[in-house]
């Protein structure tokens, strides 16, 4: 940043757009960009200021990068020469509504450290090639954050569309907080406040989120009113930068686990038998055992839950501190979600819960007072209705195509439940009332049968090679979803174990088998998983 | 009625002598068009010109209080041609549309203006769709101009310059009887600004008067033996008289000391990025003045001989300062500086590249490097070596920072149909799919990744007609929104299906509007207009012209019905093309349109029902199935508080504007039941809440009976 005194005449040698004060503002499609940049034109012109602004809007870009940018310079009654895009290396104050946007505009030089103010919200928008992952896609913000910690001459980094989401405004308002509260335009507070209202709409909700945002990049140390644009760092000659304010989005805090449950006397009881069965385990398998083994008594009952710590006892047999407890703490993790399989009873059951009422109250920003219609989604097949019969008798279907053919031209097809109306919550209701039965049924038959292929392969791996068999338990990360997903996934299992063949005896093996299933949730056709099995076969 | 309304700005479109005018590019070019008396205005939409038809659009009672006439015209063809209105008849026409792609369609109609001459000044203002922001292939209109002999103007991008040129335009074009373009690129569309007002002028002869006083000259219609003497009038009369009044009127203009080493022959419109970068070399203030000479082609066709090489006298080199390729400016110049023997070093695409839009730092480097070979004792003791900033390093992100292409809006309408098509090509292999212009041909990305080619508007259909052979086992399926249909699709692409005999598939993708040029109205939209007639259903239109498998659906959100027709197209023994009509409202438009409604009634303490959907994040599972089939902006992913869980599950967010793809994608591909569609209703009826009330017993009755009789965690 550069102090603004009124413009030089040209002096040799001398960049003499010193005088002019360049801002980038680089946004995704729909986030206000354009209001933003009225405001900063606006508040130039209202503070002594000649501006122009320019923008790239194609009018079809709304969820696509965009920049806007402007120019401004003392009003001197003369018409300076403005330039319509930013150049690489000059840009003072660079504003960019979004994390990865900040990003962009760092790879695009707008970023440097001589000069740049960088205003950045550290929320994300995901990128569409983020979210389509089978697994986790999203990207990495530490290299940007430390991008922008060595690239700005000062950095104000927080979330800056929750604070305009929290007070019910929009983030551009919040932004033009941070740009007020960074001291990097030499315009007053009341300034600002006063743009916003000039602009007329939604005026005291913007004006609330231009406060969070100004209080944001102050670092809460100041509210005030009046700062002289002086006690701005003074640009170029500063050798050190100032201490940024980088505040990264908190992350959901982890539900504690220990809170015991509620219930009747008996089943509390019997809670207690459990857990004090998992108070002998070392504390890093405990910690996951007690929320493994509370899924599992949610999905079913008590005595599933024994059933769970009757199997991962197991695991901690033949486990020491060694290898930090690796195979039982997976073990507690995997096993918990492969008993507690995603079939019908558990979908109703969950859906009919009063819990999930409030959740979805919560949600959708609603009272517990408000009438809310709530439709359900389902598609069932054969094979769903199948699962749900007893075991002899699911078999008798499945055994015979044309039985299974006979059935689905009966059951497949989408249903659409109203589960705030009686009729759709009952039929929810019923199915969920099987859950004493479940044992009994054919897909549990199936599920308990896979589960013991899978978790005996994992003991006996262990055996030879302790690394293997806690990657062979992380394999069950594949495994999930409905219908044809859920079928996709069993495949890309099958085919992961499948090269455990080839890797058998190998010192690398368990990277392997990590790599292996890495590839597989890269990509929904398994592109990837093939051409790491093609590597493996070459060696 | 298009997307942005410009209903308050053009307002100031009546400002009188005088008064300072403040706004965009565009804005001011409507008011220049008004201050000289131009008698009809057209074009059609297209960015970075779109604005300035909705300017006018929204300006229409300005315009009929003056005796202006306004067409949104079918397509650039048909801009073009109105402005024969100017052959015989003395009144003023200015036409616009994007370039370089709308010139192209518009070239028959230019091509023949040009032969006959025009009577009237003709102007014809081209968005130059070029660079950073550009949606099209990167060409650029100049060689139109030549190719045509029409006058090519390329102002300066401020809004005195702008307006100016509007007013040099219509005269130069009159002078010489000679249509002229004027070329106003992307940002300074945008650019705001003000200027200084004079009065509104009505038409010197009215279309009326033109239609009821009908003239004609046989001399000027494009037909043998005339056309021949067009020829030869272009370069005995009015090539001569167009370079006259260019000079008499110092269109062109020079900046900078007379005397000096070197010097910089520029297109007008790169004027501020020169200046910027001899600024940043110390060698302009940041008013323009500059210590190196400028010479400012505010006409960059034609070229004006003696202006150029005087110019160049006692220079050791000048430098064109002239963007895209090829560098026809600089040939020309090259041409009469071998004719006159001038010695002069000429230069331009050397420094400068060969490709690529001038950015600052393009400008800079090439300035700079010119500067330190040819006038080195211009640059300061630190511009010899460099005065910018010490190169920062950039940091590595390319792997980090995800690419982020313009993609469907939340609620989109034309998401579901490509999602059934993914669907559709799941279960019946891959197929050749042709793609066009408009807001569907997202579809090439992620996460639907359709289509093959792009060939222009309207053309869909046609890029894949020579792919048609009766014994092929599979079909091609193209696509053509509604915008395109009405350009020029509907003969191009359907009846040349038609007339071919081709089997495939056509799915026309009409969402009321033309929606990627912002919104505005064509013949199908379904909405009042009060001076353009609307309401003429596609599916008619094709019948009309006797296709016999025509599908109209009527809610695009059906991905099943979608999935079923689109499969029923590829497979029935039917012959000839198969059209599928695939209609909803743009949501964006819809949304504009329908949010006020909504507020109104809520307000009056009327029922409104407001529709959301939502995610359990308990049964979702985190395979993203269902986002490999949206890829909306409102579905995203969230990381569970669950240490059990690895995957982040879907989320929808509050954006979401419940068009209820979501829950039929989850059906039609049988993914999950995640999905719930939450409908609120506001200001319910006595009926709503008894019901509820009711309903609402027996299920609380029902949750407390089982919740008293297992174990709650609060965690869960």
């Amino acid at each position: 940043m550069t102090l603004h005194d009124l413009p030089e005449l040209p002096v040799s040698g001398k960049d003499t757009t010193d005088a002019i004060l360049k801002l980038a503002v680089l946004a995704v499609g729909g986030q206000g960009g354009g209001v933003l940049t009225n405001w900063i034109t606006d508040l130039a012109r209202r503070g002594g200021y000649r501006a122009q602004a320019t923008s790239v809007a194609g009018v079809a870009q709304r969820t696509g990068s965009t920049i806007y940018y402007v120019e401004m310079t003392p009003d001197t009654g003369r018409d300076p020469v403005f330039c319509l895009s930013p150049a690489p290396g000059d840009v003072d104050i660079l504003i960019a509504a979004e994390l990865m946007e900040a990003g962009r505009a760092m790879m695009r030089g707008f970023v440097t450290p001589d000069r740049t103010t960088l205003i950045a919200s550290t929320h994300r928008v995901l990128a569409t090639t983020e979210k389509v992952v089978p697994g986790d896609g999203r990207v990495d913000a530490g290299p940007v954050i430390e991008a922008a910690r060595s690239s700005a001459y000062r950095a104000v980094c927080l979330d800056l569309e929750r604070a305009a989401t929290e007070v019910g405004s929009v983030i551009s308002a919040s932004l033009f907080g941070a740009l007020a509260g960074s001291r990097a335009l030499p315009f007053d507070r009341e300034l600002f406040e006063e743009t916003i209202r000039a602009s007329g709409r939604g005026v005291e909700a913007s004006l609330r989120a231009f406060d969070a945002g100004f209080r944001g990049a102050t670092g809460d140390r100041e509210t005030g009113t009046t700062q002289s644009a002086h006690s701005a760092p003074a640009g170029v000659s500063s050798g050190e930068n100032p201490v940024p304010i980088i505040a990264m989005p908190k992350a959901a805090p982890a539900m504690d686990a220990d809170v015991p449950p509620e219930g009747p006397e008996h089943q509390l009881d019997g809670w207690k038998t459990l857990t004090d069965r998992i108070d002998a385990f070392a504390e890093p398998v405990a910690g996951r055992a007690r929320r493994g083994l509370a899924k599992v008594v949610d999905f079913q009952d008590l005595a599933y839950g024994a059933q769970y710590l009757d199997l991962l006892d197991q695991a901690v047999a033949g486990d020491s501190a060694e290898g930090e407890w690796a195979f039982s703490r997976e073990a507690a993790k995997y096993l918990a979600n492969a008993l507690c399989y995603d079939d019908l009873i558990r979908v109703a059951d969950l859906k009919t819960r009063a819990s999930r009422d409030k959740r979805l109250r919560r949600e959708q920003g609603v009272d517990s007072d408000a009438i809310v219609q709530v439709t359900e989604y389902f598609h069932p097949r054969a094979q769903e209705v199948v699962g749900a019969m007893p075991a002899a008798m699911g078999r008798w279907f499945e055994n015979r195509e044309t039985r299974m053919a006979w059935l689905d031209r009966r059951v497949n097809k989408g249903r659409r439940l109203r589960t705030d109306s009686l009729s759709g919550f009952l039929q929810l209701w019923f199915v969920s009332s099987l859950k004493p039965w479940r044992r009994r049924l054919l897909r549990h038959d199936q599920e308990m049968a896979h589960l013991n292929e899978w978790f005996g392969l994992a003991l006996r791996e262990r055996a030879a090679d302790y690394r293997l068999g806690v990657e062979i338990l992380r394999c069950r990360r594949l495994i999930k979803g409905y219908s044809d997903t859920h079928a996709r996934g069993l495949s890309k299992f099958d085919r992961v174990i499948g090269g455990l063949e080839l890797l058998r005896g190998r010192d690398d093996a368990a990277d392997w088998l990590r790599r292996l299933r890495d590839a597989a949730l890269s990509d929904e056709d398994g592109d990837a998983l093939d051409g790491a099995l093609r590597t493996i076969a070459s060696f | 009625m298009a997307e942005r309304s410009f209903a308050k700005e053009v307002k100031q479109l009546r400002v009188g002598d005088g008064t300072v005018f403040h706004g965009e590019g565009i804005l001011a070019i409507t008011k220049a068009l008004l201050e000289n008396g131009v008698g009809y205005v057209g074009g059609y939409q297209g960015a970075p010109i779109s604005h300035l038809m909705d300017v006018l659009a929204d300006a229409q009672e300005i315009l009929g209080e003056l005796g202006v006439h306004f067409e949104a015209s079918a397509s650039e063809a048909t801009a073009a041609a109105s402005l024969a209105a100017s052959v015989h008849y003395p009144i003023r026409g200015a036409v616009t549309f994007k370039s370089t792609v709308g010139t192209n369609v518009a070239s028959d109609a230019l091509a023949n203006l040009a032969s006959g001459g025009v009577t009237g000044g003709a102007l014809v203002i081209v968005g130059e769709d070029y660079g950073e922001g550009s949606s099209i292939m990167q060409e650029r209109s100049h060689a139109f101009a030549m190719k045509s002999q029409i006058w090519l103007l390329d102002p300066r991008p401020n809004l005195p310059s702008i307006v100016k040129s509007v007013g040099d335009g219509f005269a130069l074009s009159e002078a010489s009887n000679t249509p002229v373009m004027l070329q106003v690129r992307i940002r300074c569309c945008h650019v705001t600004g003000e200027f200084t007002a004079r009065d509104n002028k009505a038409p010197e002869m009215t279309v009326r008067e033109a239609l009821e006083n009908p003239t004609r000259d046989v001399e000027r219609i494009v037909l043998p033996p005339a056309s021949f003497k067009h020829e030869h009038e272009k370069i005995e009369k009015r090539w001569p008289a167009a370079v006259k009044y260019i000079k008499d009127n110092q269109l062109n203009e020079n900046f900078g000391p007379q005397e000096a080493p070197v010097g910089l022959v520029i297109q007008g419109g790169m004027y501020n990025g020169v200046i910027r970068a001899l600024q940043r070399l110390g060698l302009a203030d940041i008013y323009g003045d500059t210590q190196v000479p400028i010479y400012c082609l505010n006409v960059v066709y034609p070229l004006i001989e003696d202006e150029f090489l005087g110019f160049c006298q006692g220079k050791k080199a000048v430098l064109v300062v002239e963007e895209g390729q090829p560098n026809y400016i600089e040939q020309a110049f090259g041409s009469m500086l071998y004719r006159a023997g001038a010695t002069v070093k000429l230069c331009g695409k050397d420094p400068f590249p060969q490709a690529g839009e001038y950015t600052g730092q393009v400008m800079l480097e090439s300035l700079h490097a010119f500067l330190a070979e040819h006038a080195a004792e211009l640059l300061p003791p630190t511009g010899r070596a460099s005065n910018a900033p010490p190169p920062a390093t950039v940091p590595a992100l390319a792997d980090v920072v995800p690419p982020r292409p313009p993609s469907f809006c939340t609620g989109c309408p034309e998401r579901p149909i490509f999602a059934a098509t993914k669907l559709v090509e799941q279960e019946l292999g891959h197929h050749h799919i042709a793609s066009d212009i408009g807001c569907h041909l997202f579809s090439i990305n992620a996460p639907f990744d359709l289509g093959a080619t792009t060939m222009g508007y309207g053309l869909g259909p046609a890029s894949a007609s020579a792919l048609n052979d009766k014994g092929a086992a599979r079909r091609s399926i193209s696509f053509l929104g509604d915008g395109g249909f009405w350009h020029n699709g509907l003969t191009s692409s359907i009846g040349n299906a038609l007339f071919n005999e081709n089997d495939n598939v056509i799915v026309i993708v009409d969402n009321y509007y033309s929606a990627a040029t912002g919104g505005q109205d064509i013949l199908s939209s379904r909405a009042e207009n009060k001076t353009k007639s609307t309401k003429h259903p596609i599916a008619d239109a094709v019948r009309g012209m006797g296709v016999k498998w025509v599908r109209q659906i009527d809610r695009t959100y059906d991905v099943g019905r979608i999935q079923a027709t689109l499969k029923e197209a590829l497979t029935t023994d039917e012959t000839g093309p198969k059209v599928i009509v695939a209609s909803s409202e743009c949501m964006l438009n819809r949304q504009r349109r329908e949010k006020p409604m909504v507020a109104r009634a809520l307000n009056d303490g009327k029922r409104v029902l407001k529709t959301r959907f939502g995610v359990d994040e308990d049964v979702c599972t985190g395979d993203h199935a269902c986002i490999r089939l949206s890829g909306c902006p409102s579905l995203s992913v969230k990381t569970l508080a669950d240490p059990l869980r690895d995957d982040p599950v879907a989320a929808i967010d509050q954006s979401c504007v419940g068009c209820g793809n979501c829950g039929e994608v989850a059906d039609a591909a049988v993914l999950c039941p995640s999905f719930y569609q939450a409908d609120v209703i506001h200001n319910p009826t006595g009926s709503d809440t008894r019901r509820h009330r009711r309903t609402r017993r027996i299920i609380d009755w029902l949750q407390a009976r089982r919740d008293a009789r297992r174990l709650r965690f609060a965690q869960l």
